[in-house]
């Protein structure tokens, strides 16, 4: 980014106004300023023409939702109110295909005393204590990202942050899941570098730990990868803020950034005719974001919540000015008198639709009591962002906006924000599904030899959905803050919310969509599953869930059949699990042409650990631990990764979900934890045993020896992904008691094998034997040797893992005191020594 | 009466409160510094943390360089106030040359957040003096610009005087010239590192707890100097 440096030598302090801040913005030439001769389009003169022909099937609006845009004005919409409602109404912001079948989020949701705010505010909030809530949600942001990778991914983060700091929250975390065509894929070149760049480049510049997600590969995302992002922050549960501009005299201000021409592709139809066609056509439509300005105005609300300056308050995202002053409006039933001219411009030759339509990023609506805006300024300028008085909040129940003089948009709020269109979309199961679900995997032809068997788990380790991720992961900044206490790999993100209690949260997001393409219903079902689980391996209990919910066109009737199965299952799911949907995202018209993507409902679970102290990794980390496998292990293979990679199939049946049994799982790994009886723990989900038998080798390179039950297939042991399992680690001291609590809990468990300091390897029964170091080699080459080899680039030198295996021999020797030390570092994590790998990641090893 | 360390918060640091954190754990009393008040309150020893001050725009450190507080901080300096710049703040010790030569973009162009081996190379130095020469360390490293470049005759210098306090160890995480971790002024009592000591302090949060030195080793060194 180039600048002109507001500073020199004489100056006491960079001056850091507006104008430094905005110091990176593109010049704006004054001089050009193509107005319409005739004035804007206002409300009179809309009332004296309501027979004129408007665009407003090219701004996506239906012939009968004009006509009731005319109904509820009893004249035409201006252009400024038909850009208004064209954007309020479309399926991003009025959920109007989606409605009807969310609603059972309502509907179904358990009891939950815990729940602050839910469904319909910015975001969910839990409580976790007397005192403090958590507020979490998890938002798409797919096609920017396609059309620029970078900015479309950063500003997906930031948006979400937004939502975030809008219930009062210090955003303190994010993560984000990812799903990409073919890795091999030219195009994917492209595509994944930006958008892991733009992910890491907005949320480390904003101080926010990347704290898990999933990076997924598949040819059906090829051309619409997705970017979900989650992000949570914390709050004390008095400062909980909310949207409604309450109180007629109040006044309306907007917080941050200026407002350009991003983002408002969608309403350049309506360009005036003196600008020419062709430049706006090559207009950018991806909104560009600056972090450091986000920086700044979360800093900025915090301050202002604190000092209870504000009455109300909205994030601007989608829908910009648009969303923010309807929803607003309509959420305390009010009405607002705006003059638009006051909002600073980048380019001041933009007209009304434009600058209430620009999705211009890091802005705040705030609403102030008339004794307070002083105040707010001050803080506003204390940080260096811009605040702007636009109007106040009035009686009249209509949101009036001028503009020059001249009232341009004269409507009622709740018509904008409530009363769009809803839609019962026809719907049908896909004609294909029913031979697809009769081409099952368990058929397909298996390894049956140990060399086999050895080659398939290479194979898996090294294929592009299950190989290391850290090509990806660490661009990102997982330690800011300090409170990071488990980051990817690991199963949950787990951070530490009170530094004296210990008090913290777990948070995973997952999803399948090859499971949700053979079984919409039951594939949203094992997406919570899955999180809920990863979430109950670290020790913690799960409490809450948010959703993002990617799917094909809802025009077409077979992914509306899929979107209102899979929403009907993450319901019913959520129901039985007793923990309740607080909030998400829908993304429709996920597709290339005709071809829908897997529906893909990717599903974030949060859950609260009452002492971190206590939370339990997934790496192996003292030898002699014994590996205890939980849970039943089917002959259930299709959808699974094996079939994926081994045969390019997939069809049958996704896997049985039994949320009575995850619920059990997650309870007895929940005593265990508290008890000191895990080492370890580690989910079983993609690429089952063999997968978690890999990851959690490597974490410390601490090789493991399976023994494997006489009646048992190994290759279904190995590889079959029923769920509801998990492998743990228990140390042996503790084994007895951790089998007795499974006893008692009716938990189905067998021991598996132990960790073996010495062996070096990861040895399977009679079956086969891999070196630490070839495993090594198959699961961390496969993406830096797709998107830039590590080696060329200052990385650790090749033999830096023979080193490591060097020092990992001489503390084998050492083994059976480090067990015991286990033991003594649950009680007291500080006491531990940490002993790590130059090329792991973070842990804490106790 | 603790020892006070004051931690600068420039509007885009991150890590203020982590150098805080580090500082309380060692012991001493952390004091908030803010970036357009020239005022040090009094404190014993002064960081710079990380982060993106300014947004980094223009270059990184370039705009932080010319604030209020930094004035101070390199008249402090001067006298022989310990002052440890961390990452974004190592980067703004080299704009105020109070440090000689640049960070500059990472070899291989990406964002780099690993945990990392060093080797501490001086002991001379004020932030750490409480290890031991040749002692390996493990703490995250974390940026996107970290890579140290100067001049031959500068490293020459800074090798030739003990000045390199740190070197890369196990793998060069940015391409920094001659592994260059960390470096000292002439004092020995200015410190630039690039990877994140304060975010090893804690077992539970950190990869070690080998960070803690350099927070404890200056507490050691205002001790013996009061």
């Amino acid at each position: 980014m180039t600048a002109t440096p507001q500073t020199n030598e004489t100056s006491v302090a960079p001056d850091l106004d507006a104008t430094a801040v905005e110091a990176g913005r593109p010049a704006v030439d004054d001089d050009i300023v193509p107005y319409y001769e005739e004035g804007p389009d206002t409300v009179a003169r809309a009332a004296e023409s309501s027979d004129a022909d408007q665009p407003y099937a090219e701004l996506g609006l239906r012939d009968d939702e004009y006509a009731k845009i005319k109904q509820i004005l009893e004249r035409r919409p201006t252009q400024a109110e038909l850009a208004m409602y064209s954007i309020m109404w479309s399926e991003h912001c009025s959920y109007k295909s989606s409605k009807v079948h969310l609603r059972q989020f309502g509907e179904k949701a358990p009891e939950s005393d815990r729940m602050l705010a839910g469904i319909g505010e910015n975001a969910g909030v839990v409580r976790i204590s007397d005192t403090l809530a958590v507020t979490f949600k998890a938002e798409s942001h797919n096609h920017p990202s396609f059309v620029e990778p970078y900015q479309g991914a950063a500003t997906g983060v930031g948006g979400i942050v937004r939502d975030i700091l809008a219930m009062g929250a210090r955003p303190i975390a994010v993560m984000d899941s990812l799903r990409f065509g073919a890795a091999d894929h030219a195009d994917t070149k492209r595509v994944l570098p930006g958008i892991v760049a733009g992910v890491g480049g907005y949320g480390n510049c904003l101080g926010l730990p990347n704290v898990g997600g999933e990076v997924v590969f598949d040819p059906c995302y090829q051309g619409n990868p997705l970017v979900n992002a989650l992000s949570v922050g914390v709050l004390p549960v008095d400062r909980l803020q909310n949207k409604a501009a309450a109180g007629t005299g109040n006044v309306v201000i907007l917080l941050g950034a200026k407002t350009g021409r991003d983002g408002i592709g969608g309403v350049s139809v309506l360009a005036s005719a003196t600008f020419d066609a062709e430049s706006e056509t090559r207009r950018p439509s991806v909104q560009v974001g600056d972090p450091f300005m986000e920086k700044l105005l979360i800093e900025a609300c915090l301050e202002v919540y604190d000092a209870g300056l504000i009455v109300g308050i909205q994030d601007l995202g989608g829908a910009g000015l648009t969303c923010a002053l309807s929803e607003t409006a309509a959420a305390a039933g009010t009405g607002m008198e705006i003059d638009l001219g006051l909002v600073p411009l980048r380019e001041p030759s933009m007209e009304p639709h434009e600058i209430l339509a620009s999705e211009s990023q890091e802005r705040m609506l705030l609403i102030v009591e008339p004794t307070k805006v002083d105040g707010v300024l001050a803080v506003a300028e204390k940080w260096g962002v811009l605040a702007t008085a636009l109007g106040t909040v009035t009686d009249t129940g209509r949101l009036v906006i001028n503009w020059r003089g001249e009232t341009v948009v004269d409507v009622p709020p709740e018509s904008l924000a409530d009363d769009g269109p809803v839609y019962h979309r026809p719907m049908r199961e896909p004609a294909d599904l029913i031979l697809l679900n009769a081409d099952r995997a368990e058929t397909l032809p298996r390894p049956k030899t140990g060399d086999q068997l050895r080659e398939t788990v290479l194979r898996l380790v090294a294929s592009p959905n299950l190989c290391d991720k850290t090509w990806v992961t660490e661009q990102y900044d997982r330690y800011v803050l300090g409170n990071t206490v488990l980051a990817q790999p690991e199963n949950s993100g787990v951070i530490r919310i009170d530094e004296s209690s210990g008090l913290g949260i777990a948070l995973s997001l997952d999803g399948n969509g090859r499971f949700a393409r053979l079984d919409p219903y039951n594939g949203a079902k094992l997406a919570l599953a899955e999180a809920y689980r990863n979430v109950a391996v670290t020790g913690a209990t799960p409490v809450a869930v948010t959703d993002c919910l990617n799917f094909g066109s809802p025009e077409d009737p077979t992914v509306m059949w899929q979107f209102a199965e899979a929403v009907r299952g993450l319901a019913d799911g959520c129901q039985e699990l007793g923990i309740p949907v607080t909030g998400g995202n829908v993304s429709f018209y996920n597709q290339t042409g005709a071809a829908p993507i897997n529906p893909t409902p990717v599903v974030g679970v949060l859950g609260v650990l009452e002492d971190v102290t206590y939370r339990v990794p997934m790496g192996f980390s003292a030898d002699g631990d014994v590996l205890i496998l939980l849970g039943q292990t089917r002959p259930e293979l299709s959808g699974s990764e094996w079939a994926w990679v081994e045969h390019g199939h997939l069809g049958g049946r996704p896997p049985l979900v039994d949320l009575a049994a995850e619920k059990l799982l997650a309870s007895v790994l929940a005593t265990a934890a508290e008890r000191g009886h895990l080492g370890a723990a580690h989910d079983l989900s993609d690429g089952g045993l063999a997968q978690v038998l890999v990851e959690s080798c490597l974490r410390h390179n601490l090789g493991a020896t399976i023994s494997l039950p006489a009646d048992v297939d190994p290759f279904v042991l190995l590889f079959s992904e029923s769920a509801g399992r998990a492998l743990v680690a228990v140390p042996r001291g503790h084994e007895e008691a951790f089998l007795a609590l499974c006893t008692e809990m009716n938990l189905a468990h067998a021991r598996v094998g132990v960790v073996d300091g010495r062996s070096g390897a990861l040895e399977v029964g009679d079956q086969f034997r891999i070196p630490l170091a070839e495993l090594r080699q198959a699961y961390s080459a496969t993406l830096p040797d797709l998107f830039g080899d590590a080696q060329a680039d200052g990385d650790a030198p090749a033999d830096a893992v023979e080193v490591e295996l060097a020092i990992r021999a001489d503390q084998a020797a050492q083994a059976e005191v480090a067990a015991e030390a286990v033991v003594a570092a649950d009680a007291d994590p500080e006491g531990a020594d940490p002993e790590d790998d130059a090329d792991d990641a973070a842990d804490p090893k106790s | 009466m603790s020892m006070r360390i004051g931690v600068v918060t420039f509007p885009g640091s991150l890590d203020d409160r982590d150098a805080q954190r580090a500082v309380r754990i060692a012991g001493a009393e952390p004091v908030a510094l803010w970036h357009a008040d020239s005022d040090l309150r009094g404190v014993d020893g002064v960081i710079l943390p990380g982060g993106f001050s300014y947004g980094d725009y223009l270059r990184c450190g370039a705009i932080a360089r010319f604030s209020a507080v930094m004035d101070s901080v390199v008249k402090a300096a001067g006298d022989g106030m310990p002052v440890l710049g961390i990452c974004n703040g190592f980067q703004i010790l080299c704009e105020a040359h109070l440090l000689p030569g640049a960070l500059t973009r990472n070899e291989h162009l990406h964002f780099r957040n690993r945990d990392q081996w060093l080797r501490i190379e001086s002991t001379g130095s004020a932030w750490t003096a409480g290890y031991e020469a040749g002692q390996e360390i493990l703490i995250p490293v974390k940026n996107g610009e970290g890579r140290y470049v100067a001049d031959g005759r500068t490293l020459d210098e800074l090798e030739g005087s003990g000045r390199i306090v740190a070197r890369y160890v196990r793998g060069n995480p940015n391409g920094s010239q001659r592994d260059i971790a960390a470096i000292s002024n002439e004092a020995g009592n200015v410190v630039g590192i690039m990877p994140h000591p304060e975010h090893a302090v804690e077992a539970l949060t950190g990869p070690s707890v080998d960070g803690l030195g350099f927070f404890t080793s200056v507490l050691a060194h205002l001790g013996a100097h009061a």
